[in-house]
């Protein structure tokens, strides 16, 4: 795959004498969808937070549409326009949801090259609205139900104009109806060309949303492919199963 | 725009309040006035780090110290230095101590970053103490001019003058930063440094900017202290009051914004002053935990907090 996005090649991490990741290797082409799996403790989180910079990897190397990101930090990454979301949202808690927003139009959208964002007002306004939050865009993120805390988990996200979106279990805890909305949600972005990577448990949505599926157990990949092969290969069912 | 109409109005206020001062015609209003407008620089310039940023600082009393030191040691070296003059000298001396002193700690959090602060004016102290030139734990004597450099009036006139107009330039300060890309990045790094990050705010940076201003500001309140007391030594300079009254000022009044520091440091300095003439000077400090006590419990959003949601 020459056009891939995002390269992952031999990523490997240990905490200590355990071994969180081993030669992980992962290309997303730009434009795709790709849902990641595992069971708990798989290394799904590790993995996110050594793509994003959060953590730092032993070995390997990672390469984001030609920028080798060994050594940057996450606040560089995300300006080259890798954006994430928490697995448990991390809203800034003293600010209103549109200063929620505004915060990385202001330090990863506006700083991009040849990117100027001349109303970041209307900017907030427009993220707020695709994520359904307008009317509560003055309100603390205290006064938010899950499932709103969620959306502007993504809606802040979306506002570093990325080109890889990392959802990070944007979608555990949330009712039938909920993973429809954030699912409709995450097909809107993809269609609008950012390339997603899903973490999810809710097979139902993983299965509905990729193109690919990867999956990881005890810090290794151990099969990558089109969701309908995967989840039909022994290991995998093995690994959710037991065998 | 906006932060040039304040800083106009800020000077309005100052220029009425020296003429309120100069109306009254006592001294004393001046001495008492200068500590609670070097007290309102130091709450500002604490709030930068502490209520912006989320950096709980102890060392308030290290930069301070050292703004009045770098005075001393100009004083014995370079006579002919105009006050203001020193005064830059002693803010960008405690700025880049500031620097420094975040570079070393800011990668430690919450309390382990204030117990490093502290630590760090022990430090301070104790180098002072031992370094002969400025007096050692003798102390500093300097010899205050008698009458004002730039108007028709005793020296303590000066000072207060200076101070005022150091108030205005590091409350406009602290408005512009709240106001602005950067107070959104403080705000950010206070709520969650890790979602800041991943929002493209360079935390690092962000929070050395924050240590450099802070810690420049207070020297620059520092500096003209030696004048003030004119006898200087270790420990009035380095007094912990100094530490625990910035702290309690800011939280008193609010943290959030500007004014919050400015409410609390004319509250209870002024009613340190008060106290320390009509019952006693222990009395303040008592004030102070009193006070303290009383809005952590019943108002931890401080002063202004009453007035917003």
């Amino acid at each position: 795959m020459s056009d891939a996005l995002l390269t992952v090649a031999g990523l490997g991490k240990h905490f200590g004498g355990f071994v969180a990741l081993s030669d992980v290797q992962l290309q997303v082409a730009e434009g795709e969808r790709l849902g990641l799996i595992g069971p708990n403790g798989s290394g799904k989180s590790t993995l996110v937070n050594c793509l994003c910079g959060t953590l730092r990897n032993d070995t390997g190397q990672v390469t984001f549409s030609g920028h080798k990101l060994n050594g940057l930090s996450a606040h560089q990454r995300t300006r080259l326009g890798m954006a994430r979301s928490f697995q448990l949202p991390r809203p800034f808690p003293t600010l209103t949801l549109a200063e929620n927003v505004r915060v990385p139009i202001l330090y990863a959208a506006d700083v991009k090259p040849g990117r100027v964002v001349t109303n970041p007002r209307q900017r907030c306004e427009e993220l707020l609205d695709m994520v359904g939050l307008l009317p509560k865009a003055d309100r603390k993120p205290a006064d938010l139900t899950q499932i709103e805390m969620r959306k502007l988990e993504l809606a802040r996200a979306m506002a570093s104009e990325p080109r890889l979106l990392i959802a990070d279990e944007a979608m555990a805890g949330l009712s039938h109806q909920e993973v429809d909305d954030i699912l409709a949600l995450l097909m809107k972005l993809s269609a609008q060309g950012v390339t997603i990577i899903m973490i999810e448990h809710i097979m139902r949505a993983v299965l509905a949303f990729s193109q690919r599926l990867v999956v990881l157990v005890a810090g290794r990949k151990i099969a990558d492919g089109t969701p309908q092969d995967v989840v039909r290969q022994p290991d995998v069912v093995a690994a959710y199963l037991g065998s | 725009m906006r932060n040039v109409r304040f800083t106009v109005l800020a000077l309005l206020v100052a220029a009425a309040t020296f003429a309120a001062a100069r109306l009254i015609d006592n001294a004393y209003v001046f001495f008492a006035g200068y500590v609670v407008l070097q007290y309102i620089v130091l709450a500002t310039a604490w709030n930068i780090l502490g209520g912006y940023t989320g950096y709980v600082n102890f060392g308030t009393a290290a930069f301070f110290a050292l703004g009045a030191y770098t005075t001393v040691v100009l004083h014995k070296t370079v006579l002919v230095l105009p006050l203001p003059a020193m005064m830059l000298v002693g803010g960008v001396i405690s700025g880049v101590i500031g620097l420094g002193m975040g570079y070393l700690t800011l990668r430690l959090r919450g309390t382990f970053f204030s117990i490093a602060t502290l630590a760090m004016a022990v430090v301070a102290q104790t180098l002072i103490t031992n370094w002969n030139f400025v007096g050692g734990s003798r102390g500093a004597y300097i010899i205050r001019p008698s009458d004002s450099p730039i108007f028709s009036g005793d020296y303590i006139q000066y000072l207060f003058v200076v101070m005022l107009l150091l108030s205005v330039i590091s409350v406009s300060i602290a408005r512009a930063i709240q106001h602005s890309r950067l107070g959104y990045g403080f705000s950010a790094i206070r709520d969650d440094e890790l979602a800041a990050e991943a929002s493209g705010v360079p935390t690092l940076k962000l929070k050395l900017i924050a240590t450099t201003l802070s810690g420049g500001l207070m020297g620059m309140a520092g500096a003209p202290l030696p004048y003030y007391v004119t006898y200087l030594d270790p420990a009035s300079g380095f007094s912990l009051s100094y530490a625990v009254n910035t702290i309690a000022m800011p939280l008193i009044g609010g943290t959030a914004t500007w004014l919050g520091p400015v409410i609390g440091a004319v509250l209870l300095g002024t009613l340190q002053q008060v106290a320390t003439v009509t019952i006693s000077s222990a009395l303040s400090l008592l004030l102070v935990g009193l006070l303290l006590v009383g809005f952590v419990i019943a108002a931890p959003k401080g002063i202004v907090g009453w007035f917003t949601r």
